[in-house]
């Protein structure tokens, strides 16, 4: 996706030419291999920081949130999906935006790069098309993009922007027959008490730092519930008890909304597979109402609505 | 002071061997990184790692710590008193610790042990702990500890130092602290002149490998309020999501909270790690917060850092250069660029 | 060891509501313990941490004077979980206060000038604490002139009225008492801002020190008043409010700069917060 770094950058210096933005938001290339920093520029000079490539896989809708100016945003697929669900609710304005689409081809995962190398240190890492090189002090591999893609990005289904005012290239085709909820069946299909242990030791790491709920666009309550203190819902130590409060309850409140964009997990210090709670929710959301978030403007959010075929065998 | 040699085996039995009189706290691999655990049989020491995730921090100071505790049933003549929990502190020694980490400890101490307060808990823990440091052979690229006081085989904060000499490590005992540790130890041998002459070279040889360098120099001279006002604050914060990631994987770090949690009738207060980054971390119960926005939380934590702490200490930056953060930082925000912002500042520009 | 963190056990013995919107009372607090009153001997200006458990702990200015024996006394306004459940109880409850903390008022340079105090709501607690040391016999004489403004919202929202009045009679300190407005027909004092009234009434800066006590925006307007009138900003004292928990100086949250107001403050000089980041 190297080729998009100066389409991306034309598209901000002209932007800023013709006054229709006030700000731009994208990525500079990182200050260490495999992440990338997000990056406000205010004029067209700055375009030359932009960048673009396998590892922006934080979600830039995060930093939308309640602006009142004009911005220019670069969007791949599910990032432009989170920008729809922002619209919806009220958290931003379309006419404020000028959206440039992506045609996005995944993210790679990074940690597992690093288990590739035996976890030595990697120094720099050069993108092709199909393949990328991981240099370190003495040693240099080669891989297949294909094997080291994250794995949100492998059952992704929008990877084309689904809202833009330019698109910088062709649309990409969408991955069919791609079975997304397979390791939520697994899960489904433990007894409870197998369940609860596989989601205690999942989380028994977590330190409590919120970097997943601080990455989400999606958590923009101006304060979050675990930080409420009257009435206190979560404890603030880290107690396992009030872990798994919180990391359940973050759970449900991105229910019908969440695009499986991955940032929750790519932030995670501790390397916690926190999309195991929210693909669950996803899941059901497709399974119970066809739904599947942010993909029209003209939609309302899944919890808005009531359609008289809605299953309801719960009420009894 | 003591020298002496071990086969990296005879070692892992010789800790085994002090178990009955220290808690041992080895790094252990756990899926992708290590993590200090305490030893024990089921789990193999494993001494061939960069550093630990987390910084050994929460071995002297918890990330909840209970400190009292009180009972609020009102037929209890002492309800609503509150009490001091009991507290262990058995000799614990932290082997393997790396020498940034050591020095985050020497750091951190004037904040909890200082002429007009001292903390009981980190003090005590801190005295009873022998810190037992594994120097670095191969140092990694986001590690600056020769730019803030300290080395890959730097002393500081150390009872006693390991050297990896391959298949064997060197033990160095640097404190009184650290020679009661090893005089109870079984096993080694004396080191000899080129075991020591090895020691040495490779030390030597670790502190070239450090390519990182951070400039500190002019952070002193600096006026605080014009660093304050400085332009490139907004710029530097703006990826920021304010998460607690570089405040808690960071061993200089300390701020906490202090909660009260309760059960029914008894209850207890609580010390957990805080973050300056958390929005509500200077929230007023007016409603008030001197912190509300993003830069301001930002700004104060590398200020912090890299300037409050150097005017009240005199004694240096309060980073170690460990480079957990500039690893880990969820946006990639990179200490060591903010550092050089800061240093070559200069308010006539 | 010494713990800093651990309060005294004290007991409730007497509560005044002293607004009439009843978000104010003053709670006068007796040690459970008799030795425990000698260890938190106190200076005017210092605060202390009123800790309940199961709810928390709150910095409160200790509005009692040293000279006062006996008791301690904070007024305190009803404003979070710990305040409120605070107000709540009841005289003869068990509760714990931990201190004395923080930095005092300047006494060694107050020594023999004179000593100008305006307050504003009920920020006067610590204010109340100053003037009653300073009046009390063994003290008066180290003092010239004392003058105090101290303002609230409407006479109902006045603190310590009794007293208030008590000073207003007294030809040993200038007592100026005003509200910002009223209806009261038989409100005899002054009306106007607190800043206001001082302009009028504190007219010269010579060999005096002046404390200022006030939400923010008081102080904002009180500042250039008495800078006009002369007062250097080493003479211009003030006592500012954090959100802090150890009150020690370690958990790292009320920090200005490089000071922390729970231990290098809450009392500061105009002149030394001028060279510190504006972040309060």
């Amino acid at each position: 996706m190297l080729e998009y770094v100066e389409k991306i950058r034309e598209a901000a210096r002209k932007l800023f030419k013709d006054g229709k933005v006030d700000v731009f938001i994208g990525y500079k290339k990182g200050s260490i291999p495999m992440i990338n920093q997000p990056v406000l520029i205010n004029s067209a000079d700055q375009a030359e920081l932009l960048y673009w490539d396998r590892n922006c896989g934080l979600n830039l809708c995060n930093y939308l949130t309640r602006r009142t100016d004009r911005i220019g945003i670069v969007a791949n697929g599910c990032n432009s999906r989170n920008i729809v669900t922002h619209i919806t609710e009220n958290q931003i304005r379309r006419d404020q935006l000028y959206i440039v689409g992506i045609p996005c081809q995944g993210m790679i995962d990074h940690r597992a790069v690093q288990r590739a190398v035996k976890q030595q240190e990697i120094l720099a890492v050069e993108e092709h098309s199909e393949t990328f090189t991981v240099k370190g002090k003495d040693f240099e591999e080669t891989f297949n993009i294909k094997d080291y893609l994250r794995s949100n990005c492998l059952v992704c289904t929008h990877r084309n922007p689904v809202i833009f005012d330019e698109i910088i290239s062709q649309p990409v085709e969408e991955q069919t027959g791609i079975d997304a909820y397979k390791d939520v069946r697994q899960i489904e299909g433990m007894d409870p008490e197998n369940k609860w242990d596989f989601f205690t030791r999942m989380i028994d790491k977590c330190i409590r730092c919120y970097a997943c709920r601080d990455a989400c666009p999606l958590c923009y309550c101006p304060t979050c519930f675990v930080d409420e203190s009257r009435p206190q819902w979560v404890g603030k130590g880290i107690d396992p008890v009030d872990t798994m409060t919180f990391h359940i309850l973050r759970a449900y409140h991105c229910a019908g909304r969440c695009t499986d964009c991955g940032a929750c997990e790519r932030v995670c210090p501790m390397s916690i597979p926190v999309r195991q709670f929210t693909k669950k929710l996803n899941k059901d959301a497709q399974e119970f109402f066809s739904w599947e978030a942010g993909l029209s403007l003209d939609q309302r959010p899944l919890l808005d609505v009531f359609r008289p075929d809605d299953y309801n065998d719960f009420i009894r | 002071m003591t020298k002496k040699i071990y086969t990296k085996k005879e070692w892992i039995e010789t800790l085994a061997g002090l178990q009955s009189s220290y808690n041992i706290f080895v790094p252990v691999r756990d899926g992708d990184f290590h993590i200090f655990e305490a030893m024990d049989d089921k789990k193999n020491p494993d001494f061939n790692f960069k550093n630990t995730r987390l910084s050994p921090k929460s071995l002297v100071f918890p990330q909840s710590e209970r400190l009292f505790e009180y009972t609020l049933d009102e037929n209890d003549p002492d309800a609503n008193i509150i009490k001091q929990s009991e507290k262990d502190y058995f000799p614990q020694a932290i082997v393997g610790i790396r020498p940034c980490d050591a020095h985050a400890f020497q750091i951190v101490r004037p904040n909890f042990d200082n002429p007009e307060y001292q903390d009981p808990w980190w003090i005590q823990r801190y005295e009873s702990t022998t810190f037992v440091g594994l120097g670095c052979n191969d140092p990694d690229s986001t590690c600056f500890c020769t730019s803030v006081g300290g080395g890959p085989f730097s002393e500081k904060g150390l009872d006693a130092l390991l050297y990896d000499l391959g298949d064997t490590f060197l033990v160095k005992v640097l404190t009184d602290k650290g020679e009661k540790f090893l005089n109870q130890a079984q096993g080694g041998k004396e080191a000899d002149e080129t075991a020591l002459k090895a020691g040495e070279d490779l030390a030597a040889k670790a502190t070239d490998k450090i390519e990182a360098k951070v400039s500190t120099d002019k952070l002193k001279d600096k006026v605080q309020t014009e660093l304050f006002d400085a332009p490139f604050w907004n710029e530097v914060a703006f990826a920021c999501i304010n998460c607690g990631t570089c405040t808690y994987l960071c061993p200089t770090c300390w701020c906490f909270d202090i909660q009260d949690e309760i059960f029914k009738k008894q209850g207890d207060r609580i010390r957990n790690w805080d973050s300056c980054m958390f929005p509500l971390f200077t929230l007023h119960g007016s409603g008030h917060n001197p912190r509300a926005r993003k830069v301001q939380r930002v700004r104060q934590r590398f200020m912090h850092k890299l300037k409050y702490y150097v005017d009240k200490y005199n004694n240096g930056v309060q980073c170690s250069g460990c480079g957990r953060c500039v690893k880990n930082c969820p946006v990639n925000i990179d200490i060591r660029q903010v550092c050089e912002l800061m240093n070559t500042f200069s308010h006539k520009n | 060891m010494n713990n800093p963190y651990l309060p005294y056990p004290v007991r409730i013995d007497k509560i005044v509501t002293e607004t009439e919107d009843r978000n104010l009372k003053t709670f006068r607090f007796v040690f459970q313990k008799p030795e425990d009153e000698n260890k938190f001997s106190y200076i005017p200006g210092q605060f202390a941490e009123l800790s309940i458990a199961g709810k928390g702990e709150s910095p409160i200015g200790i509005a009692s004077s040293p000279t006062e024996k006996g008791h301690v006394t904070f007024t305190v306004n009803k404003v979070g979980l710990v305040t409120t459940h605070l107000h709540n109880m009841k005289e003869g409850d068990v509760m714990g206060i931990r201190g004395p903390l923080g930095n005092w008022y300047p006494w060694q340079e107050m020594e023999g000038k004179n000593i100008v105090i305006i307050g504003g709501g009920f920020a006067f607690t610590t204010l109340r604490s100053s003037i009653v040391y300073m009046l009390h016999p063994d003290n008066r004489a180290r003092f010239k002139d004392i003058s105090v403004v101290y303002g609230a919202r409407n006479p109902g929202m006045l603190l310590y009225k009794d007293e208030l009045a008590e000073w207003e009679q007294r030809d040993d300190m200038n007592m100026h008492i005003t509200v910002d407005g009223t209806d009261d027909p038989d409100w005899k004092y002054n009306i106007g801002f607190v800043p206001t009234i001082t302009e009028q009434k504190i007219t010269s800066a010579d060999d005096a020190i002046a404390i200022v006590c006030g939400p923010p925006i008081m102080i904002k307007f009180t500042q250039p008043v008495l800078e006009k009138v002369g007062f250097s900003p080493e003479r211009i004292i003030l006592s500012l409010e954090m959100r802090m928990k150890c009150g020690i100086g370690m958990c790292g949250r009320c920090n200005i700069g490089h000071k922390f107001v729970c231990k290098d403050g809450p009392v500061f000089s105009l002149a030394q917060l001028k060279n510190m980041p504006p972040e309060y």
